[in-house]
């Protein structure tokens, strides 16, 4: 059974690493989740992301949602958003694609051509 | 259409943080009788307009602008009236937005519950400042999850860190298993 007071370890074992994180603010994850991106399956896909930024330890990337992007026929839809602006948009996501982008995108810094919409929509 | 309750919640209490509501009631309550299981929704958001509250059922009526369909109260609607339940809407305007809804317990088009950790998580993430209020009820017991008493344990750590959602996800779906565990058929009491 949990208790708020495991709350307070928590507390300690993150203020740590804390003042590390804030300094470097980089890329963000936005993940649409409007009642198309929901429909089609973002929320295992943000999940994933979350999992796995924390999983490699990475500092440098947030996990954020937002709502609808405009193209829910294409949902669910990750924007990659890195320190100067620009943005990446990957669609028809999935968790396992999200992980995917984890590796090769946030840590290796390439992108993943075939999941973005130029490569599923010319 | 959405596959479960708690997906519902995470969408519908999006258009009350749309609505600039700093409080968010969030509440799943069985009655006595086991019959029917009620979802409430109450902000303190811009509510909405005589008018626009007549239309917001219909599919066609939505306030954003990158589509022209609004599809989530539509859904939900629906999705109360499939499983024997009602649903209604009432708003006042600078007052707040309730949305109520029900579903028949038993009945065989009844959405299962989901994961309502995970939708707390990730509303709490969406907006971090927003106090959310979720209480869950049944004849087993009561139970209230509050931010405001999350971040009073916290303090200066944000309540969006890895390990503390984390933790709310787990504090969440534990007073589930507690509360609606064999009162609800997919959740083993």
């Amino acid at each position: 059974m949990k208790s708020l007071a495991e709350l307070k370890a928590i507390k300690e074992k993150t203020q740590n690493d804390l003042a590390m994180r804030n300094a470097q603010n980089g890329i963000r994850i936005v993940v649409g989740m409007a009642t198309c991106g929901i429909a089609a399956g973002a929320r295992p896909v943000m999940n994933a992301f979350m999992d796995e930024i924390q999983k490699r330890n990475i500092t440098h990337a947030t996990v954020a949602m937002t709502g609808c992007i405009g193209m829910c026929r294409l949902e669910p839809i990750v924007e990659v958003i890195d320190k100067d602006g620009n943005k990446v948009t990957y669609v028809k996501m999935d968790p396992d694609k999200a992980i995917r982008v984890v590796t090769e995108h946030i840590v290796n810094g390439n992108v993943v051509t075939e999941y973005t919409i130029g490569a599923v929509q010319d | 259409m959405l596959r479960d309750i708690s997906l519902h919640i995470l969408d519908l209490a999006q258009n009350s943080v749309t609505a600039g509501a700093d409080c968010i009631e969030i509440a799943l309550r069985c009655d006595k009788e086991n019959k029917y299981l009620t979802l409430s929704i109450k902000d303190n958001g811009c509510g909405m307009t005589a008018e626009f509250l007549a239309s917001v059922t219909d599919p066609f009526t939505t306030s954003r602008k990158t589509r022209k369909v609004g599809m989530g109260i539509p859904f939900f609607k629906l999705a109360c009236e499939q499983a024997g339940g009602e649903f209604q809407i009432l708003s006042v305007v600078d007052v707040g937005t309730e949305l109520i809804g029900s579903l028949e317990v038993e009945n065989i088009d009844r959405l299962p519950l989901g994961d309502l950790g995970e939708t707390m998580v990730f509303l709490i993430s969406a907006a971090p400042d927003t106090r959310f209020v979720m209480t869950l009820e049944s004849v087993k017991d009561v139970f209230e999850f509050d931010t405001n008493a999350i971040k009073e344990e916290i303090g200066d750590v944000p309540i969006t860190e890895y390990e503390i959602l984390q933790w709310i996800k787990e504090f969440v779906n534990e007073n589930v298993q507690i509360i609606f565990g064999g009162v609800l058929n997919e959740i083993i009491g």
